[in-house]
């Protein structure tokens, strides 16, 4: 969906929330599209569930503004609560209720709910709408609290940390069943500290630490990842080193490496040459910088200034 | 939907869990039934004083005590330990961040308290009068019995719901429940009916607390001991506490 058009869900303004004498957020401006897939990604502790949290409705904000559907949370929450889907990062459910029946108890709390059968499906847990929430597995309890979240039919959910602490194929299940939302045309606002989730499940994301946002932007190109230079590498026999005028430096016994402005000039003339003197190049690699590598120099970055910050 | 449909909706689930619960149906619903059976099998051919010119059957004070314990059980213990639990699991606070009203959602774990309180103070009459005779209060004793009943399951809840705001996370629930309750139902004559020579701190904190006017209550209805005002007034009193301490200092969200 390209929802560069779409209208505005949510907006946040110099948002700033104090917890005593730590500030959790310090000034986040925000506009997340509808329709939109943003994930907020951070280091624990950075404040992302403080941000969702005010946006929920569920603490006040210190300062600035905020607006979810034109609504301020602070203000207006019961006319929020009947547009948002919220699945907490950690949250129980009446053990001893069915799944279908966790829905429909959820369902009834709202003025246009989506009907029980119709969210099993989104989910995949039709065929547990009779299991008793305690017999359900970790992968299987999270969908539902997606379900749960779907049960009003809300234009808007949130997702804290929907898969921390899951393994590789809860995770999966998970992720498919965030993706199939965005058939339905909600808008998802995510919080994770996982570079392959936001990368999988977002259309655009930020980057938050120390209570900032210090990148904003899509995962492909966050803070010009993909402008970026790719970089090159292979190794060679012991003995055996390529043409100077080709530019690659040796970075350890026979790594060579180049960070390529023309990757298919440089490589036509690197196999070009390795035919020629008949080697071969069973380890080339090109790279580009990896969202983890984008993420990690952003949250650095303001790991020492927030540092300074705090000396000066 | 409106607040009446959304309560009996909710009164519904709350029910269907709790009959689930092995913890809440055993602890809450077969206990005082249990205590009922082995007091009156016990004790129940004695006899007890209950006014200087009255005695009755121990087994028709037991049938009276354990009325008063069952609804003590469904609406105190039931109300602040599976609260306490539902609160730190998040049960609570995904709650919140749905359209269904606090009260209303309250509310509906009240209505099912006095609902249970209900069945099992039904129970132990019908128990009292098929083994031991016991008779059943009619016309307006008991329409007393019935107000001190409701008042009684009223005033429990509203401290269930209060001595939640007590209690930090769902391992101490059971505990501190259980801390301040047990003790007060043998100092106000629950389980061991108090003589008249009980020592006299034992009768004063039997008369500062709710449960020993509650008992009396419901045993004027049962017995026909003198109803007196000042028990539903003091029981009531309790309950308005409980009430304003839950209202400020209830909280949706896991104590840590």
């Amino acid at each position: 969906m390209n929802s560069a058009q779409s209208p505005v869900a949510i907006e946040v303004k110099d948002l700033t929330k104090n917890y005593g004498t730590n500030a959790a957020l310090r000034g986040v401006s925000l506009e997340i599209r509808q329709g939109e897939i943003f994930a907020l990604l951070g280091p624990n502790g950075a404040g992302k569930t403080t941000f969702v949290e005010i946006l929920e409705g569920f603490r006040h904000r210190d300062g600035g503004d905020v607006h979810v559907f034109g609504i301020d949370p602070d203000h207006q929450p019961m006319a929020l609560k009947t547009r948002v889907g919220i699945v907490l990062q950690s949250s129980g459910m009446d053990r001893y209720l069915n799944v279908a029946e966790s829905v429909a108890m959820y369902s009834s709390y709202y003025p246009h709910p989506r009907p029980v059968d119709e969210i099993l499906a989104l989910v995949g847990l039709e065929a547990k709408r009779n299991e008793r929430v305690l017999r359900l597995s970790g992968g299987q309890q999270r969908r539902l609290d997606v379900a749960i979240a779907l049960a009003g039919n809300p234009d808007l959910l949130f997702l804290d940390e929907p898969t921390t602490g899951f393994d590789p194929s809860a995770r999966r299940e998970v992720w498919e069943v965030i993706k199939n939302l965005r058939g339905l045309g909600k808008t998802v606002v995510l919080t994770t500290h996982f570079m392959d989730e936001a990368q999988y499940l977002a259309d655009r994301l930020a980057v938050i630490a120390y209570g900032r946002i210090v990148a904003e932007g899509d995962p492909a190109t966050l803070a010009g990842r993909d402008r970026r230079l790719a970089t090159v590498h292979f190794s060679l026999p012991a003995g055996v080193a390529p043409p100077p005028e080709f530019g690659f430096n040796e970075k350890a016994n026979n790594v060579f490496e180049v960070s390529s402005k023309q990757v298919a000039q440089d490589l036509f003339n690197l196999t070009s040459w390795a035919l020629s003197v008949g080697v071969d190049l069973a380890d080339l690699r090109v790279d580009r910088p990896t969202l983890e590598d984008v993420y990690l120099e952003l949250t650095a970055e303001v790991d020492d200034s927030n540092v300074l910050a705090v000396r000066s | 939907m409106n607040s009446i449909a959304m309560l009996q909706n909710q009164v519904k689930y709350v029910n269907k869990a709790f009959w689930r619960n092995p913890a809440s149906a055993f602890f809450t619903f077969a206990f005082p039934l249990m205590f009922l059976v082995i007091f009156t099998s016990l004790l129940g051919h004695h006899s007890i004083k209950v006014s200087p010119t009255r005695s009755v059957d121990l087994s028709t004070y037991y049938v009276v005590s354990m009325a008063a314990y069952a609804v003590i059980s469904a609406c105190y213990n039931n109300i602040a330990v599976g609260l306490a639990i539902q609160r730190d699991s998040g049960v609570l606070k995904r709650t919140r961040g749905t359209p269904i009203p606090g009260g209303i959602y309250i509310l509906g774990r009240l209505v099912h308290a006095i609902f249970v309180s209900v069945i099992l103070v039904a129970i132990t009459a019908a128990y009292g009068t098929l083994f031991y005779h016991a008779s059943l209060p009619t016309g307006w004793s008991l329409a007393k019995f019935l107000l001190m009943l409701i008042v009684g399951a009223l005033t429990f809840c509203a401290l269930g719901f209060a001595v939640t705001c007590l209690i930090p996370n769902a391992d101490a629930a059971p505990a501190i429940v259980n801390a301040s309750i047990l003790p007060l139902l043998f100092l106000s004559g629950i389980f061991i009916a108090l003589s008249s020579n009980a020592p006299t701190w034992m009768v004063w904190v039997a008369r500062i607390f709710p449960i020993r006017h509650f008992a009396l209550g419901m045993q004027a209805g049962f017995v026909g001991t003198t109803f007196n005002w000042m028990d539903v007034v003091i029981v009531a009193a309790w309950g308005l506490g409980g009430f304003l301490v839950s209202y400020r200092f209830f909280s949706w969200e896991p104590q840590r």
